[in-house]
């Protein structure tokens, strides 16, 4: 792991795209509630288009690719293009929901060099899984993919989104990765919409299931460790950068146009018009994101949280200004420490107009 | 220096993700995500696997020409670096040509 750092940190020094997130399709089948994508097809690029693309990657230096969508399988190419990309050399991951695939799929995966596979399972329970889907037999579809992906030894894991729908089956969820051999991941973020809309944040959980999660030892290991008061940031926290999106990550959509990152929808570039690389390179909008550290933060700066958070820049960005906190994460940061962010402080000093339970610990920043 | 070696060929597995990272080859193996860098030289030997070139030439034009060493010693830490990456399955060897190399098009960044 440590390897794997030094050259994240090599890759950020040189200014190397070393992971891009390519959504190749965004339609699907399945029409998951939550799920921020519009499924219309409005002019997805081409066959040749995208090994072009992929070519351009390549040349740029990206090692790790995660093919995802929509779901990639949608696209009668897909085979084609993972063919080329792993010719490519590139390490490849796969997000989907694995309904299309068969043993034969799953062996071409294998015979490929396929990295990784990422499945999302919502539930354990049939009724809660193809409701959140609206796929009828999806589950049943999905866990049986999974067995042919682990059957051939590759590597999966099961994504598990949490929203109201679904916040108690986490536990079922869980066995059920044991049970099929594969890893297990949970993720309580629901994002706006890709167009703006942000009525599907209605499904997040709440902040109380939030807090079990994070107090759940299951979950996250050493609860003590995970959910321990952040320490007084310094001064390599105050010049760090928030993620690593538009650092060392970048999003390509499949109509070509680059984002810093698939939850960061900041127009930076289209591949049809511009090569990557000069997108990459030269992008007024990339260039911003990449000048943000954390002491610019006009709140979080001031959070005792600023060195801990999850603070996503795209999150705060579709709030209205990637600068400013992320009230999701303020959330999860106030759930797991009980310390409330300076964001809520600010707000109003009341937290979903209850007595806040943890301490009140608010710093000031080293540079006032 | 070719005539002292037995015939040794070497070409990349396709079960492998590599990609250059200012001058340093990055490899991971897909079959358990080992991950290698290589310095220089050994990138410089790794670029030049083409399964088609004996290893005694890749030692002679890609290690004596560009650094400093001598050919017995050069031949015998290639032949080391080659051994220690077959056994991770990540570079593959022979005593015949490989018939379809699996090396990539493009690794440069």
């Amino acid at each position: 792991m440590r390897l794997m750092q030094e050259m994240s940190q090599r890759a950020l020094d040189l200014g190397v795209p070393m992971s891009v997130h390519f959504d190749i399709t965004y339609r699907c089948n399945e029409r998951c509630v939550h799920c921020y994508l519009d499924h219309d097809d409005h002019g997805e690029m081409t066959t040749a288009e995208i090994k072009r693309v992929l070519d351009e990657l390549a040349d740029a230096g990206t090692f790790f690719l995660t093919f995802s969508g929509g779901e990639v399988l949608m696209r009668r190419d897909f085979f084609e293009l993972l063919e080329y990309a792993r010719r490519l050399m590139f390490n490849v991951r796969i997000k989907t929901n694995a309904v299309m695939i068969g043993e034969a799929e799953a062996r071409r995966m294998l015979e490929l060099g396929v990295d990784q596979i990422q499945v999302s399972i919502y539930s354990h329970r049939h009724e809660v899984h193809d409701a959140i889907t609206k796929l009828p037999g999806s589950l049943r579809r999905s866990v049986e993919a999974i067995r042919f992906l682990a059957q051939q030894g590759l590597r999966v894991t099961i994504a598990n989104v949490l929203m109201t729908a679904n916040m108690r089956d986490h536990a079922g969820v869980l066995a059920l990765a044991r049970e099929l051999g594969v890893q297990y991941t949970l993720d309580p973020t629901i994002t706006p919409k890709m167009d703006g809309d942000t009525s599907i944040l209605n499904l997040r959980i709440p902040g109380s299931e939030l807090n079990g999660v994070f107090h759940n030892e299951s979950l996250v290991g050493n609860v003590e460790e995970f959910c321990a008061a952040p320490p007084l940031p310094d001064e390599d926290v105050m010049e760090g950068y928030p993620c690593s999106a538009g650092h060392t990550l970048a999003y390509i959509s499949p109509y070509g146009d680059v984002f810093p990152c698939v939850q960061f929808p900041l127009p930076s570039g289209n591949v049809r018009r511009q090569k990557f690389l000069d997108i990459w390179n030269h992008s007024p909008e990339l260039n911003d994101v990449r000048s943000i550290r954390a002491r610019d933060l006009p709140v979080c700066s001031s959070c005792s949280h600023v060195g801990t958070c999850t603070r996503c820049p795209g999150l705060a960005y579709m709030e209205g200004n990637m600068r400013g906190p992320s009230t999701a994460d303020c959330e999860k940061s106030f759930q797991r420490t009980g310390i409330r962010s300076a964001n809520m402080i600010r707000l109003d000093g009341n937290h979903d107009g209850r007595v806040p339970s943890g301490p009140l610990i608010h710093i000031l920043p080293l540079s006032a | 220096m070719s005539d002292k070696y037995i015939a040794k060929y070497i070409a990349k597995s396709s079960a492998i993700a590599s990609r250059l990272l200012g001058g340093e080859m990055m490899v991971m193996s897909a079959a358990d995500s080992t991950f290698f860098t290589l310095n220089p030289v050994a990138t410089a030997i790794w670029q030049a696997a083409d399964g088609l070139t004996p290893l005694s030439e890749i030692v002679a034009d890609h290690v004596c020409t560009k650094f400093e060493v001598d050919p017995e010693t050069a031949y015998r830490d290639v032949e080391r670096f080659v051994d220690e990456l077959s056994r991770y399955g990540i570079l593959m060897v022979s005593d015949q040509p490989f018939a379809d190399s699996a090396t990539s098009p493009t690794e440069a960044a």
